[in-house]
């Protein structure tokens, strides 16, 4: 009811991770923390719950440790695409970015 | 003597002029400078006010920054000005390489979210502009929210550069450059106030042309005091909002706009109550309807603005977007049909009985 944002669709499956070091890297929320080069540790998944589902980790993870469902988080462009059924949801896809529908 | 010391750009039209040494390279090299000059302040002011949105372009393509050599660092940009122009002026001192994508003039993380700043169109610029003839190193330092467009390890294989992912601010990049190790601070976005201020002029001309009809229609219905209602309602969310947002309570940004919209609507709900505004010898219970009409329509005004500000935020995920717009849009629809029932039923009233 007050908070929506409180699970998502990032998967981690560490028995995968070759310890990269990419999604803590690519991470901009600090979902991730890279794991101990000499002492061979994985990735760990610290905070889950700051993942915005933008996909840069599993993009980026060579072995497929990560699955997110990415996508835009914007409100309108998703009402928008609801409304004209388009199915892409993203930036600058006649939604906010269309200048038809806007006061130049 | 003291004006050939102090012509910075003395070297740039040198280059300029001078051929490239190796007459090989077919691939134009364009030149650039550190320098942000009076026509980029006007057009980065331009965009922000979201003028011609579409319009602030750069020429995709390889561009030399200073005098960079066959060992200079490579960098990729999006073909949006103030992308560009954020990299180039933070890179003052440095002498390198832009390479700009095309990315039909969106930022970086907005086009890479599309995919247009991503592994195609990078892999398509590092081939068409000859990059590996033009350095000897096979590095591009690309800007850390490209990642979610720029897969490294597949531009790697596809075209034998090494994608270096940078800080996620250009202006950290003199710093980055010193070990190529980036520190957390420089991985994380944040939003603080200055850059939610800097997007309200944007999102207040986005304000799409139905809605100001519809504010107009309103208050031929309602009257003066409903329209600035409306009106109070709209710049809730579209300026009060964004500024306020870490500090109202909830974490959803419909909750966060019901809270602000209704604190807004109070002043206005109260003076209906009183009568001010309902008309002189209004009934007790016209006077109650006309309040209730204010706490029905303004919040869900408000609160619709909000939720359409997740767009523009560095945190939202879309699972919770998705959840948000299912709990809370009926709501708000409710609440704006119901109100906007009562403005039209008192006015018919209004007009008809000459209360």
């Amino acid at each position: 009811m007050f908070n929506s944002y409180d699970s998502n669709t990032l998967e981690y499956n560490p028995d995968l991770c070759i310890n990269c070091g990419m999604c803590s890297t690519v991470c901009p929320h600090g979902v991730f923390r890279a794991g101990e080069a000499k002492a061979k540790t994985k990735a760990k998944l610290v905070n889950s719950l700051a993942c915005m589902e933008c996909g840069a980790c599993q993009l980026n993870c060579p072995v497929s440790a990560i699955k997110v469902n990415s996508g835009v988080g914007c409100a309108f462009a998703m009402m928008w695409s609801a409304i004209t059924g388009s199915s892409e949801v993203s930036c600058g896809s006649g939604s906010c970015c269309n200048p038809i529908l806007t006061i130049k | 003597m003291p004006e050939m010391i102090v012509n910075p750009t003395h070297t740039v039209h040198t280059a300029q002029a001078t051929p490239p040494a190796n007459s090989d390279i077919k691939h134009i090299i364009k030149h650039t400078t550190s320098n942000i000059t009076p026509a980029n302040r006007l057009d980065h002011f331009l965009a922000r006010m979201g003028v011609r949105r579409n319009e602030h372009r750069v020429e995709p393509g390889l561009y030399a920054l200073g005098d960079p050599t066959d060992g200079s660092p490579v960098f990729a940009s999006a073909n949006y000005t103030l992308s560009f122009d954020a990299l180039r002026s933070s890179l003052r001192g440095i002498d390198g390489y832009i390479l700009v994508l095309d990315t039909m003039g969106i930022n970086v993380w907005c086009a890479a979210g599309k995919g247009t700043f991503g592994t195609d169109e990078l892999v398509r610029r590092i081939e068409s502009t000859g990059l590996s003839d033009i350095v000897l190193h096979r590095t591009i330092i690309v800007p850390q929210l490209g990642a979610t467009g720029v897969s490294a390890h597949k531009v790697q294989s596809r075209s034998g550069f090494k994608v270096e992912f940078g800080p996620v601010r250009a202006c950290d990049l003199p710093e980055y450059l010193k070990t190529h190790m980036a520190t957390e601070e420089m991985r994380r976005v944040s939003f603080p106030l200055s850059e939610r201020i800097v997007l309200i002029p944007v999102e207040l001309f986005l304000i799409p042309l139905p809605v100001l009809v519809a504010t107009v229609i309103i208050s031929l219905i309602g009257g003066y005091m409903v329209a600035a209602g409306v009106i109070s309602a709209i710049l809730a969310g579209v300026v009060l909002f964004p500024i306020l947002l870490p500090w109202i309570p909830t974490k959803d940004f419909s909750t966060k706009g019901f809270i602000i919209g209704g604190l807004v609507a109070l002043p206005f709900a109260w003076s209906a109550f009183q009568g001010a505004s309902g008309g002189i010898d209004a009934a007790f219970w016209m006077q109650s309807a006309l309040a209730l009409a204010y706490i029905l329509i303004m919040p869900s005004v408000t609160a619709f603005l909000a939720l359409n500000f997740t767009g523009a935020t560095t945190f939202t995920s879309v699972t919770g977007v998705r959840r948000e717009i299912y709990v809370h849009v009926p709501k708000m629809a409710w609440m704006f049909a119901s109100g906007i029932a009562i403005m039209v039923i008192l006015a018919l009233m209004r007009i008809l009985g000459g209360v």
